[in-house]
């Protein structure tokens, strides 16, 4: 029998992911009361389905990032601490004093919440420069090089408030983590920006190309006349940016900035959101639209979990047995037991 | 210049050795009171669980692994103890044993899905620390408190030591578990294998080692030894929390590698890790003495050690390469020069 070249829509990395969360979504269909309900109230959408998406923004956020750094054959898992590092800087700069203004109180910040913005971006750029400088040009692991930016993060974060917790007075800048555009909450907009940009930049620049290449052979990457350390480099860099603009997202969601418990264990989630999306952890092939995806899966599950009352600590449970199955059925033991058991059914 | 006479593979030890003395020196001539004693077995006391994890995590890294499972391990253990002990009232000689068997298990499944499922340690040992943390939390999500007699007559008792000092139980647990390890590293052939290992696996396979059974076990043992630090962590705290010794993974991944141990596997020492730990200690103690400064301070001092370590680390490793293609280069010319 010739061999038949198979191309359906199941060899998309897109489709178990999707057939995953759609599997969930069906689940909360028939076991969540008013799961699908989607509300007008003041011109603004509400139901779970936007709750999900605006409560996984910054989980995506960080999977953007994330995914671009193991693709390039490393890890980030400093991440978190980028967050707080972020969070904190962005609380301390918004801080300012109220203002008699014809009689009612105003607060006014010491410096302008555009300027604010930059600095905190800046210095996440920074951050993330410092893990790539670490990685590309020392030789650094990368496992070993963004160890001491999580072990030093959260201090570095405490110093910048003191140890103590920030509350945000700002206004305006509330409108990032809980306004909303077009009647949909403004954080989803900004991850959408932010991945349209990396796709656009990852698509049709030769970025996602060299990334590839550098993922699944470094020294046939250098051989070949790509600027290794440079594009390692740039996957730091946006992870450490989208650290950043996550941690804002998060401290005008959540208005204050608690320097020890502002995205603590997240990179752990980002990590898995990666793997769920059936992207290899060695690095190379990789697909963002299946990392958008797995981040939606772990938020949904969160969600169901919630819904159902069962206490949150417990997705840690769930979250490691998606783990094992998700790996062991990459592995390639389990693979081509899949294919030899396809094989006998054919004979049969 | 004169050359210090020890072989290159001990550097980084004694440079950690040597920072560790150094430091007992500065903090005896800096504060009052820090040179005693019991001043430096309290340092032991108030590590030791920290030291018996990091000993355990010491052979996984040589072996070119990772376990980040470890200060779950010990939350889950303690939990176990407490609701057995306290709330199950079982027996305390019973319970011990369930937690030993506890930690060789998770440890049996890191070693499985990572050696023949080839999941990668990192990721494979992440499943086990979110598995044992939520375990912990499905057990229950407060602190339960340990009063069976035996654990409190073991949490208890001091054993007299030189100039009117003292040592816990744990401490003794800590030191006895230092031979074994040290036995294991350098005196058996498990112990080599996991240099071997570490060096190059696909060597060491075709060298006909076990590599397989090597690292399956090697796992193991870091779950069995992490399940021996949380009972010592539950002979020191008397409570169960799911939230306990959070991070501590970190401290003891950063112990190891102030201890002069490579990440990317194949070198390294048990004995340079007790002291990796130690000397995070004694960082925490200088910034206790010291009174003016902040917690936070602990973990960026922590952190810059770290870096300078690896960069010292990367340095030798440069050199030792450096003279290594030299001999090579050297070793071609006489060949060609010889026909």
């Amino acid at each position: 029998m010739k061999p038949v070249l198979k191309k359906g829509i199941t060899s998309h990395q897109i489709f178990w992911p999707l057939v995953g969360l759609a599997l969930l979504l069906l689940f909360n269909f028939f076991f969540t009361k008013d799961f699908f309900l989607l509300e007008m109230k003041d011109g603004h959408l509400y139901g779970s389905l936007i709750d999900i998406l605006n409560r996984a923004s910054v989980l995506m956020l960080l999977t953007i990032g994330m995914t671009l750094v193991i693709a390039s054959g490393g890890i980030d898992i400093s991440v978190g601490s980028i967050m707080a590092i972020a969070s904190s800087t962005i609380a301390v700069l918004l801080s300012g004093n109220m203002v008699d203004v014809n009689g009612s109180q105003h607060f006014v910040s010491n410096i302008s919440l555009g300027t604010a913005l930059l600095l905190t971006l800046g210095f996440a750029l920074i951050l993330g420069l410092w893990n790539g400088v670490l990685v590309s040009y020392f030789g650094l692991q990368a496992i070993v090089a963004t160890l001491i930016l999580l072990v030093a993060g959260r201090g570095i974060a405490q110093l910048i408030t003191s140890g103590n917790v920030i509350t945000v007075y700002h206004e305006r800048f509330f409108y990032i983590g809980g306004g909303f555009l077009f009647g949909l909450p403004v954080s989803i907009f900004i991850v959408g920006a932010v991945f349209l940009l990396t796709m656009i930049f990852v698509k049709k620049t030769p970025f996602g190309l060299f990334l590839e290449t550098v993922g699944i052979n470094r020294v046939a990457a250098r051989f070949s006349g790509i600027n290794v350390p440079l594009i390692t480099l740039i996957c730091y860099s946006i992870s450490g940016l989208c650290a950043g603009i996550a941690g804002i997202l998060m401290t005008s969601e959540v208005k204050s900035s608690d320097p020890n418990t502002m995205g603590s264990f997240i990179e752990l989630d980002a990590i898995l959101a990666f793997a769920i999306a059936g992207n290899s952890m060695a690095g190379g092939k990789f697909s963002l639209g299946a990392s958008m995806v797995g981040a939606l899966i772990i938020q949904t599950i969160r969600t169901t979990i919630y819904s159902k009352g069962v206490a949150p600590e417990v997705m840690l449970v769930v979250n490691a047995v998606i783990v094992i199955i998700i790996c062991s059925l990459q592995s390639e033991r389990v693979k081509a037991m899949i294919a030899r058991l396809q094989l006998r059914q054919e004979k049969a | 210049m004169m050359k210090i006479p020890i072989k290159s593979k001990y550097t980084s030890v004694v440079i950690t050795i040597g920072i560790f003395v150094a430091l007992v020196v500065i903090g005896s001539f800096v504060y009052d009171n820090f040179w005693g004693a019991q001043n430096l077995l309290d340092l032991l006391i108030d590590n030791s669980f920290l030291i018996i994890v990091a000993l355990g995590e010491t052979l996984v890294i040589i072996s070119g692994g990772i376990d980040l499972s470890v200060g779950s391990m010990i939350a889950f253990v303690s939990m176990i103890a407490a609701y057995l002990l306290t709330t199950l009232h079982c027996n305390p000689i019973l319970v011990i044993l369930i937690a030993l068997g506890a930690g060789g298990v998770v440890g049996l499944l890191h070693g499985i899905l990572i050696t023949y499922f080839n999941v990668q340690p990192f990721i494979a040992t992440l499943a086990g620390m979110f598995l044992t943390r939520g375990l912990s939390y499905v057990i229950s999500t407060d602190t339960i408190s340990i009063s069976n007699p035996l654990f409190v007559a073991i949490s208890e008792y001091r054993i007299p030591f030189l100039f009117d000092s003292f040592l816990s139980i744990g401490v003794i647990i800590t030191l006895f578990m230092l031979l074994v390890f040290i036995y294991i590293a350098h005196y058996t052939r498990f112990g080599r294998s996991i240099y071997a290992i570490g060096s190059n696996e696909q060597s060491a396979r075709l060298m006909g080692l076990p590599v397989n059974r090597t690292k399956v076990l090697v796992y193991v043992l870091s779950g069995f030894t992490s399940s021996i630090g949380g009972l010592v962590f539950c002979f020191y705290m008397l409570s169960g929390y799911g939230s306990h010794a959070t991070g501590l993974e970190l401290d003891a991944i950063a112990g190891t590698v102030v201890g002069g141990t490579l990440m990317t596997g194949g070198v390294g020492f048990v004995v340079g890790t007790v002291f990796g730990v130690l000397i995070e200690g004694i960082i925490q103690t200088f910034i206790n003495f010291q009174g003016n400064l902040n917690s936070w301070w602990t973990r960026i001092a922590i952190a810059v050690l770290l870096l300078i370590f690896i960069a010292v680390q990367r340095i030798l490793m440069a050199k030792r390469e450096q003279k290594k293609s030299v001999k090579r280069v050297e070793a071609i010319e006489r060949a060609a020069s010889a026909d």
